[in-house]
């Protein structure tokens, strides 16, 4: 096992680098992005240019640059942000991460817990006119974009409906922190939630169906029926054990992408000073310092998201585990 | 035959579809003796596997219509409640499949599947079922049980999986153990060694045994009294002796002239049956065999009774071949 661990952390950190590497190469090596222009301002004289591009060490040799970068954003942690003067890149990415995660977690339980609830039911009504009524609901879960469920949900809770009974409670857009006021935190995010989970909603109740499908007409299944046991039993410990292995390597992957910065388009709607605003932000200010900081955390947990989804994997299905020698 | 410990009357199962109703078992009766091994044979598609499934009820309830009477201890099986159903599958009635290798669950030890029919039937605590499951491993040869009980089914071969299926079966001591092709997927010298297992553990349980094949020489091997199965219906049945040396119907001749012998002389050809089997939803209305028969005349467009001829009252057959031209013609 910590062979595992230890190759695992391995291969994470060369991933981590390579990724660094390519991030660095088309920001900062490819020709037409320019950060001293962008910070020189309007009509800059070449006597500008060039003290900016000395100022920043843009001038250096690129392998160079790249440790420089690299050493401020993970040593000295005080890499600066180009576009704002002054303003450190590492403290922001950290103030924005527990706001990106309060967002994910809690779309997280809503949609993992809705999937398992429609996927199964509609797996057990397979033959009458529930099982098409969901998945078409699930469908037009998966076909709404994000960002228009947002702004309509803005639309009618912070405008339209904000004065009835519905939805007065709906704070202005925006973020409490949990230790602050939890209700409030509660109240900023619960509709985030839904609109983030609505879409993984109707992914996963359309993955676990099929899978629920697929287990009924196994072998296995019609063995433990005849064993007896009740049906409950055979459904949750038999089909729905068996369909999890899919469902719970897919939540591993997409978990991770929405920590690292997949819930962009929410967040930017919802006003939610998180990870995926910030990269959004940066990007479109060509502030490469933040992009660098916001890709490396994002690949970060992607990868990590990665290594837990084969462990967890190995939890799930002992074929994948090595095999035990006697 | 004293009271039979397991009596299907006029079993019928219809399957309905959208291109129509498929009856895949057609007025099916048998009856299983106390301490008994019946064989049923039939190539594939000929209704024996559904026949025994039904039993069990384990054929999938929805767009399927079931007719007639299965009884057992007195009550028909037919008309139990879910609930009652269940507490006799597995531990009255047991049953082993055909693949070992898709019939466990993959993701739990072998032990905990022994296990969980032990504590629902028995209700015996987690470490009781868990030291009866290594006892039952034990029991059906697989060795070093005390520790394979915590393995997993992929870290088993075929034969040893079925010997865990077997376990497993058998592990309320049922009255009735069905046997769905136990052997069908493995090769030869392990069904030999199943087989053989399969008859010890009888012998010591008592069960009775329903033993599902098409293979004649697994019949021959273990079975008391056969029953011939073509296109959902019976067409013979009687002691194993006398379908193997006193065949009546023109299908067991088929079945039984499609074997390759080793104690007489080696025939140009192995007989084979032409033509295929009548598809389950165009069964013809007469003698199902009759298109394949190669002695069919008129009267094969009615369908024929299964009764006995010849004065011996356990082989009957349906066919309505005079009796006493019968010898002659196979």
């Amino acid at each position: 096992m910590s062979a595992f661990v230890i190759r695992r952390l391995m291969s994470m950190l060369l991933v981590l680098f390579a990724i660094s590497v390519l991030v660095f190469v088309i920001f900062f090596a490819i020709p037409g992005i320019d950060p001293s222009r962008q910070m020189a301002g309007r009509n800059p004289t070449p006597e500008t240019i060039k003290a900016i591009k000395h100022e920043f060490g843009l001038d250096k040799p690129l392998p160079v640059q790249y440790v420089l970068v690299m050493k401020h954003l993970l040593v000295t942690r005080d890499l600066q942000s180009y576009s704002n003067r002054g303003v450190e890149v590492v403290p922001q990415i950290l103030r924005a991460t527990p706001v990106t995660f309060s967002l994910i977690i809690g779309a997280a339980v809503i949609w993992v817990f809705w999937s398992v609830v429609i996927g199964v039911a509609a797996a057990l009504l397979r033959g009458t006119f529930w099982d098409p009524l969901l998945m078409s609901l699930a469908l037009i879960g998966i076909a709404m974009p994000v960002f228009w469920v947002g702004e309509v949900a803005n639309l009618f809770t912070q405008d339209r409906w904000h004065d009835t009974f519905l939805f007065s409670w709906v704070p202005p857009l925006g973020y409490t922190p949990f230790t602050e006021d939890p209700v409030m935190w509660f109240k900023h995010l619960v509709i985030p939630w839904i609109t983030l989970a609505l879409l993984y909603i109707g992914l996963y109740a359309r993955i676990l169906r099929s899978a629920m499908v697929e287990a009924e007409g196994q072998d296995f299944v019609r063995t433990a029926r005849s064993k007896g046991i009740s049906e409950q039993r055979v459904l949750g410990r038999h089909m729905l054990r068996v369909s999890m292995i899919t469902f719970v390597s897919l939540f591993g992957l997409d978990f991770g992408a929405l920590a690292a910065g997949g819930a962009l388009l929410t967040e930017v709607v919802f006003g939610l000073p998180g990870v995926g605003r910030l990269t959004y932000r940066s990007l479109a200010g060509l502030d490469l310092p933040v992009i660098m900081a916001t890709v490396l955390y994002g690949a970060f947990f992607i990868v990590i998201a990665n290594a837990l989804v084969d462990i967890l994997y190995a939890r799930l299905d002992p074929r994948i585990r090595e095999p035990v020698t006697a | 035959m004293s009271e039979p410990l397991l009596d299907v009357r006029d079993l019928r199962v219809t399957f309905l579809t959208d291109g129509g109703d498929v009856t895949a078992v057609d007025g099916v009766s048998l009856a299983l003796g106390a301490d008994e091994v019946l064989g049923i044979v039939g190539e594939s598609g000929s209704g024996k596997s559904v026949t025994m499934m039904s039993v069990m009820r384990l054929v999938p309830e929805r767009n399927t219509r079931f007719e007639g009477e299965v009884l057992y201890g007195g009550r028909d099986l037919m008309q139990l409640s879910r609930r009652t159903m269940r507490e006799v599958r597995g531990s009255e009635i047991a049953m082993i499949f055909q693949d070992p290798m898709t019939s466990l669950n993959a993701v739990y030890t072998v032990g905990w599947q022994i296990a969980e029919q032990l504590r629902e039937h028995e209700g015996l605590s987690a470490a009781a079922a868990r030291d009866r499951a290594i006892e039952l491993l034990r029991s059906v040869g697989i060795p070093d049980a005390e520790h394979r009980v915590d393995d997993y089914p992929h870290q088993f071969s075929g034969g040893m999986r079925q010997r865990v299926m077997i376990a497993m079966a058998l592990s309320c001591s049922p009255r009735v153990l069905i046997a769905d092709e136990p052997t069908t997927a493995l090769d030869v010298t392990i069904q030999a060694q199943i087989l053989d297992l399969i008859r010890t553990l009888r012998r010591e349980t008592g069960s009775s045994v329903v033993l599902i094949t098409h293979d004649m020489g697994v019949v021959a091997e273990l079975a008391d009294r056969v029953l011939v199965m073509y296109g959902g219906r019976i067409v013979e049945q009687g002691p194993t002796r006398a379908i193997f040396h006193d065949p009546l119907h023109p299908y067991t001749w088929g079945l039984l002239g499609s074997i390759a012998r080793l104690d007489r002389p080696r025939p140009h050809r192995l007989t084979a049956i032409g033509g295929s089997p009548a598809p389950a939803w165009a069964t013809p209305s007469g003698c199902v065999f009759a298109d394949r028969c190669p002695h069919r005349f008129e009267r094969c467009s009615e369908p024929p009774p299964l009764v006995a001829k010849r004065g011996a009252e356990d082989h009957l057959d349906a066919c309505w071949l005079p009796i006493e031209k019968r010898g002659d013609l196979r």
